[in-house]
């Protein structure tokens, strides 16, 4: 229950608002699975869940991409290498990227939904040769808004790997898509029989790509999503992040759909 | 139900004591031995008007001929006409109040030249839990099994070093239903000593009974005398008498399912005019964990500290994530509430999280009664009453 204390690294600033630290890890190295979260501390400020944005095949580093949106992310963002955040975790399930092998994997997101979804595009993408098509949509609010912006242009540039890009609003030189991220699906090349989805947005944005991918033949046994809900320890003690039966801290905050039940689509649950 | 013939009772560790008997001055006896032993006793006191616990030394500092009338939305003290040591059942505070202190200290921090380390706090006061009701019994345990798996470095050493003195239920207010929940009037495991009073006929004495070997102990540094029969049959019938004279009830069959099946009912948003959110049925309820915490650091930024209090999943605050809240209106905080102790519960930990004190009930201010809700859900379950029909639309435009 303790945070740990980590040297910031180095700080990069992807967006407007939005920041990837990367800390150097207590002792001699550092292991998480794709999809999982630590809780970050700015010290004296108070403790956050944030995702992990890094490779995991990098036990070298702690990356976490972080949206300034209040007191604390506010401070952890405004940290300068050398200086040090309190670290607890990795917490929580991961992304099933095992459950994809020999099949398509079709990974939806939106806005800052990308950051938990990295380390399982990473990951397959270093195992390439164990998934069929590989199919990364993803939306964003305006071309000035994609979230590792350069990154995408590699991974668009590859012929093992289909990306498509929306945006909700183009600007002068946008020639891509506008529209919702639902839209782009309709465009992917995947086996609606066989293919694993992982998803990670807004929970409207999950809810209208569920809908869209199980009326084209999908089986909630083979949709993954993450949850978000508001957390203060990540190890289901304080009882803030209950959905129906569930501590999305530690039954999520990767779950399969099938075993969400109808309960945890219920209005306000 | 036991029956009413004298038997012996076998503690958790196996063996088997018989009951004993004391009077006044042996509890005051027993106050001292655990006094001695180290413990701080904490205990029912009168504190303006209401019975809370705190230190106790001996039983005058009991509400000694004191009992409680308690309603929906009502809590009042009266005297007695007799010298009761334990004439009352719960007030608003449960034993969660040591166990869990609101405020407590997680760690402090201070910055070092490698960023900061931490301190983990002091270890509190071993404390004996005098006058545990047999509902708050059975809360602790259920509290067990949200802390006990998971560390968090403060409840474990404290429940671990705590001493239980039960005290059996001969005289529920209106608003217990512990029958109707299988925790009480009597208790069954989870305490060191329990203790029955006994009043009447001029007689005034205590049955005492061991639950573990360090109540053995306890009991063995008293003059307490083996109980006649016939005085264990009449501290047995009186604890009967008491499941039979219980006020309210909680039917608990197939409540997981009526309650899943239920979110959807209007009903809760018919609660939710009358629900204040105040929160004040998830403080004191004996089983109600959640929790939040606060860091502090400060002024010149070299120290800092998390500390732990009690939270209530009817703030809007509770539930808020970046954008909102999730459960924004008070039917659903209202649902979320009672659907978690009665039905997610059982899927998170495998029991019920209600034990039946009726706290609830007495301290909601507008007297919203959680027995009385769910028969009401029950009534209106919407799996055998299509919405539509005049009992769904009578309760959505109440």
């Amino acid at each position: 229950m303790h945070p740990v204390p980590c040297r910031v690294h180095s700080v990069v600033r992807e967006l407007e608002d939005t920041f990837t630290l990367e800390l150097d890890p207590p002792g001699d190295g550092w292991e998480f699975a794709p999809g999982q979260f630590t809780m970050l501390y700015a010290f004296g400020i108070g403790e956050v869940p944030i995702s992990i944005s890094g490779d995991p095949s990098d036990s070298s580093r702690i990356v976490q991409t972080i949206r300034a949106v209040g007191p604390v992310t506010d401070a952890l963002t405004a940290v300068s290498p050398g200086d040090f955040v309190g670290v607890r975790g990795p917490y929580g399930t991961s992304w099933p990227t095992g459950s994809a092998e020999g099949r398509d994997l079709l990974i939806i997101t939106g806005g800052i939904g990308l950051a938990p979804l990295r380390p399982a595009i990473l990951e397959v993408l270093d195992h390439r040769d164990r998934y069929d098509n590989i199919t990364l949509l993803y939306g964003a609010r305006s071309p000035g808004e994609l979230l590792f912006a350069e990154e995408l242009q590699e991974w668009r540039g590859r012929f093992d790997l289909e990306v498509l890009i929306t945006v909700d609003r183009g600007d002068q030189v946008w020639r891509g898509p506008v529209g919702v991220v639902t839209s782009l699906i309709g465009r992917a090349s995947f086996d609606p029989e066989s293919a694993v989805a992982f998803v990670c947005g807004p929970e409207i944005m999950m809810r209208f790509t569920i809908q869209e991918l199980l009326s084209r033949g999908f089986t909630d046994d083979r949709l993954h999503i993450s949850m978000e809900r508001n957390m203060k320890c990540g190890i289901g003690l304080c009882g803030h992040c209950q959905l129906g039966p569930f501590f999305v801290c530690k039954d999520g905050p990767i779950f399969r759909c099938s075993e969400m039940g109808d309960t945890c689509w219920t209005r306000e649950v | 139900m036991w029956p009413l013939v004298p038997y012996t009772r076998a503690s958790q560790d196996g063996e088997v004591t018989a009951p004993l008997v004391i009077d006044r001055e042996g509890v005051d006896a027993l106050i001292g031995e655990l006094i001695n032993r180290g413990y701080e006793v904490v205990g029912p006191t009168v504190r303006g008007q209401t019975i809370l616990y705190d230190t106790i030394t001996s039983t005058g500092d009991l509400p000694v001929g004191i009992r409680d009338r308690q309603e929906a939305g009502t809590y009042r003290l009266e005297k007695r006409d007799d010298d009761a040591l334990f004439g009352y059942v719960v007030g608003p505070q449960s034993w969660k109040q040591f166990l869990t202190p609101p405020g407590t200290v997680f760690w402090k921090g201070l910055r070092t030249e490698d960023g900061f380390e931490t301190v983990a706090p002091e270890e509190p006061p071993k404390y004996a839990f005098f006058g545990a009701r047999p509902c708050d019994v059975a809360a602790m345990k259920i509290q067990d099994d949200v802390y006990l798996p998971i560390e968090d470095g403060l409840y474990t050493s404290r429940r671990k070093r705590s001493f239980t003195v039960a005290v059996n239920c001969t005289e529920p207010a209106s608003t217990c239903f512990c029958a109707s929940m299988g925790t009480g009037p009597d208790v069954n495991e989870g305490y060191d000593i329990a203790l029955t009073e006994v009043l009447s006929g001029g007689q005034h004495y205590f049955l005492a009974e061991a639950g573990s070997d360090e109540g053995t102990d306890v009991l063995a540094a008293l003059a307490a005398r083996d109980a006649r029969d016939e005085e264990v049959v009449k501290a047995r019938r009186l604890v009967v008498h008491a499941a039979d004279q219980m006020g309210r009830k909680l039917e608990t069959d197939g409540l997981k399912d009526l309650l899943y099946a239920n979110l959807e009912n209007p009903y809760w948003a018919e609660i939710g005019e009358r629900c204040l959110s105040c929160t004040n049925c998830t403080m004191v309820c004996p089983t109600c964990f959640c929790s939040t915490v606060e860091d502090r650091q400060a002024l010149d930024g070299s120290s800092a500290e998390r500390v732990r209090t009690w939270d209530s999943c009817f703030t809007l605050d509770f539930s808020y994530i970046h954008g909102g809240a999730v459960r924004s209106s008070a039917g659903a905080r209202y649902r979320q509430w009672l659907t978690h102790k009665l039905a997610s519960w059982q899927d998170q930990f495998d029991s019920i999280g209600c034990v039946g004190c009726g706290r609830c009930i007495a301290w909601c201010p507008v007297g919203i009664d959680i027995t009385k809700e769910v028969a009401a859900i029950r009534e209106r379950d919407i799996r055998l009453v299509s919405v539509g029909t005049p009992i769904v639309k009578e309760a959505a435009s109440e």
